[in-house]
């Protein structure tokens, strides 16, 4: 078989798994803006996700000394701007201020642990949700949600987003900037992407180190292979015994 | 030094057993890179027994715990991450290497005589791997994992006669909870994994016995020269045990950049479901197999009627042992039977549009799909031994070609 058509085996093969890779995605969900994934914006999303969501949601696989070893907080940042003044402990995960049975009696439910949402609903999910509420007298809440009908979590984003109607009619304006909205919303999805999978940063800074250390093995056993493989090609008769 | 290989040798016949399988073990000298599967799958498998080793260690199989003591390894161990990834990600790989190992013996007739043995060995260990792979599955128990346990187990349940006691026992009582974590455990972790164990080394000696085929189907044995070893053949080691250390490099770096930039590789090596513990009242919208067992589900889909649906799944399972008695051809290669490589291609296409409407939600948009595929798929196999009776064949040349 020529090498073009051996090579064609293997793309047909490549790209039939591809196609598995890809799944259709026709939805319109909104992305984070690129670049929105690092230490910086993960410790602005902690202090955020702190202030406006730890009343309700855990996070509970997450401890919170996890934020001084990986992002390098301090401890004394960590307890003033992301522990809650509930009795949080240090070394354990993070909890809410209210408790399951207070939620479950203001919300009908009480609001779900958030410790791996990104890697169940998706990023570009929760970025959008986030910014999906609307209006909704018809709500005990008040409010409704594009992506999640009659759902019990209120926008607790209001100072920010403002109050928007079901068609996108601008009721009352937030009293940040739009474009700052969307920046502290992908601030939070970046903390809980992070929270939903804390080896991320570790993993990105040994990556590096470790697939270079691969290469140089495998360049090193590629040159040894060519070696003994000499005799192979140049003269059969005279290969080792 | 001489002195001990002496003392050891008289009691235990390593040189023998290095000359046999290794110095004097006769190989084609025209492998291509897919002859580096094997060796890399018996790397992954030994792999998958040390990291499977340490996760074990912290794993706790119970109804309640077994997501939260999951999640300890991702969180709170040491390199648990690592562990785990390697684990998880590893099953995907080695079901990639099994897919190209398995086509790799369809491409060049491996399954011909005098290797059907070894070949029956080979498909009954990828079967093996489905089961251990679908055992794995459930012991996190995320909520895919107990919906996968439950729809697995009612297919045990639909077995004729012994179906509904066979399900009891599956499950270790009515319904998938800690008595069915422990035994999975205990089956995935001990008894089917030694069975796959076996079922490798049998496989191997099996190889030995016959000797490996190559790209060009063609026999080395059957042409040997002054010295009694095939013109064909190299010694094993060391052309291949350094070939092989090279497909390693190659292969773990590609291993590594999966585990430290794509772990769930968006979802298809560790789907999203998993990440929400068990949960029998939040049933989810559409439970898919993951990618590697994805094409027999599809065809399981085919046929609307359940019994139907499961017998055209088992079919599409069976069918690959029969393949050394479906093909008439004179010639094993693929690279001289022009009409057979179209079908070899025609087939992976197939398998791998199946494997992705697998994982589609069952909309009827995708039952021509489905349908079509199931056909193609079974039609290899039924059509085979009237194609390969009349197909024309190209001239196979005496010798390898490198
Ligand atoms: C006042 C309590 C409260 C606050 C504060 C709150 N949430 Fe929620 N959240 C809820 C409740 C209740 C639900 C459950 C909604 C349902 O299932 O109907 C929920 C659900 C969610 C979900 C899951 C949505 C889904 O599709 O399943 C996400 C993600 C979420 N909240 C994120 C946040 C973030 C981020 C913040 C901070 C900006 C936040 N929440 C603040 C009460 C709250
Ligand atoms: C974990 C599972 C398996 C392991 C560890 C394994 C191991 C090996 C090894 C080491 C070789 C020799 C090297 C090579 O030719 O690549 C080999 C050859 C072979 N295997 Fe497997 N194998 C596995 C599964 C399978 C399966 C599922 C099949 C078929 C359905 C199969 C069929 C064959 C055949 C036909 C050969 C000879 C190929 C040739 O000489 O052209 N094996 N296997």
């Amino acid at each position: 078989m020529s090498m073009i058509k051996k090579w064609g085996v293997l793309a047909v093969l490549v790209a039939g798994m591809a196609g598995v890779t890809v799944r259709a995605n026709a939805d319109t969900l909104l992305s984070p803006p690129s670049g929105y994934f690092n230490k910086p914006a993960v410790i602005a999303g902690a202090k955020l996700f702190a202030k406006h969501c730890s009343t309700c949601h855990a996070v509970s696989s997450l401890r919170y000394e996890r934020l001084a070893s990986d992002l390098g907080m301090s401890k004394a940042s960590i307890e003033k701007d992301v522990m809650l003044p509930n009795g949080a402990n240090y070394r354990m995960g993070m909890e809410p201020a209210m408790t399951q049975a207070e939620a479950k009696k203001w919300f009908g439910l009480p609001p779900p642990d958030l410790s791996h949402m990104v890697r169940a609903l998706g990023v570009r999910f929760i970025y959008s949700y986030l910014q999906s509420f609307y209006w909704d007298p018809n709500r005990p809440s008040g409010w409704n949600n594009h992506l999640f009908p009659k759902v019990a979590m209120p926008n607790v984003l209001q100072p920010w987003s403002g109050i928007v109607a079901k068609n996108g009619q601008v009721m009352q304006p937030g009293r940040v900037t739009p474009a700052v909205f969307h920046q502290r919303v992908a601030d939070i999805v970046a903390f809980l992407r992070y929270a939903s999978d804390p080896s991320v940063f570790i993993r990105h800074k040994l990556g590096p180190y470790v697939l270079g250390l691969l290469v140089a093995f495998s360049l090193i056993a590629y040159w040894l292979k060519k070696e003994y493989w000499k005799d192979v090609h140049d003269n059969p008769s005279k290969r080792k015994k | 030094m001489a002195n001990f290989g002496d003392w050891l040798n008289k009691r235990f016949p390593l040189r023998e057993l290095m000359r046999e399988h290794l110095t004097e073990y006769f190989a084609p000298k025209n492998f291509n890179f897919l002859y580096y599967t094997g060796s890399l799958l018996l790397l992954m498998i030994v792999m998958q027994f040390i990291t499977g080793f340490l996760l074990m260690a912290h794993y706790v199989p119970t109804g309640p715990e077994a997501f939260n003591s999951v999640q300890g390894i991702m969180y709170d161990t040491r390199w648990g991450w690592l562990i785990r990834y390697m684990h998880v990600d590893g099953v995907s790989l080695i079901f990639v290497l099994l897919y190209l190992h398995i086509g790799r013996g369809m491409l060049y007739g491996s399954y011909r005589k005098p290797r059907e043995l070894l070949w029956i060995v080979g498909y009954t260990i990828y079967i093996l791997m489905m089961g251990e792979a679908f055992l794995g599955y459930v012991l996190p128990f995320g909520n895919l994992s107990y919906w996968a346990g439950q729809v697995i187990t009612s297919i045990i349940q639909a077995l004729p006669a012994v179906g509904p006691a066979l399900a009891v026992l599956a499950r270790g009582g009515a319904g998938i909870g800690t008595a069915t974590l422990e035994r999975f455990l205990a089956l995935h972790a001990v008894l089917w994994f030694w069975i796959i164990a076996a079922a490798i080394f049998i496989h191997i000696l099996a190889l030995h016995q016959v000797g490996s085929n190559n790209p060009d189907g063609i026999e080395i044995k059957e042409n040997k020269g002054a010295d009694g070893h095939p013109v064909d053949g190299i010694p094993f080691h060391p052309y291949y045990t350094v070939k092989d250390i090279f497909g390693v490099g190659v292969w773990l770096t590609i291993f590594a950049a999966v585990i430290f930039y794509a772990p769930t590789m968006h979802g298809v090596f560790l789907e999203r479901t998993t990440f929400s513990p068990a949960n029998p009242m939040v049933s989810l919208p559409d439970v898919t197999p993951p990618w590697y067992l994805a094409p027999f589900y599809a065809m399981l889909r085919a046929i609307p009627n359940k019994d139907g649906g499961i017998f055209l799944m088992i079919l599409a399972v069976v069918l690959p042992f029969f393949l050394p008695w479906l093909d008439r051809s004179p010639v094993k290669s693929s690279r001289y039977r022009p009409v057979y490589r179209a079908m070899i291609l025609l087939l992976a296409v197939t398998f791998f549009t199946l494997a992705w409407v697998g994982e589609q939600p069952p909309l009827p948009k995708y039952f021509l799909l489905e349908r079509g595929g199931a056909a193609i798929y079974v039609g290899f196999y039924l059509l085979l031994p009237i194609i390969s009776r009349w197909e024309p064949t190209r001239k196979v040349p005496e010798r390898v070609t490198s």
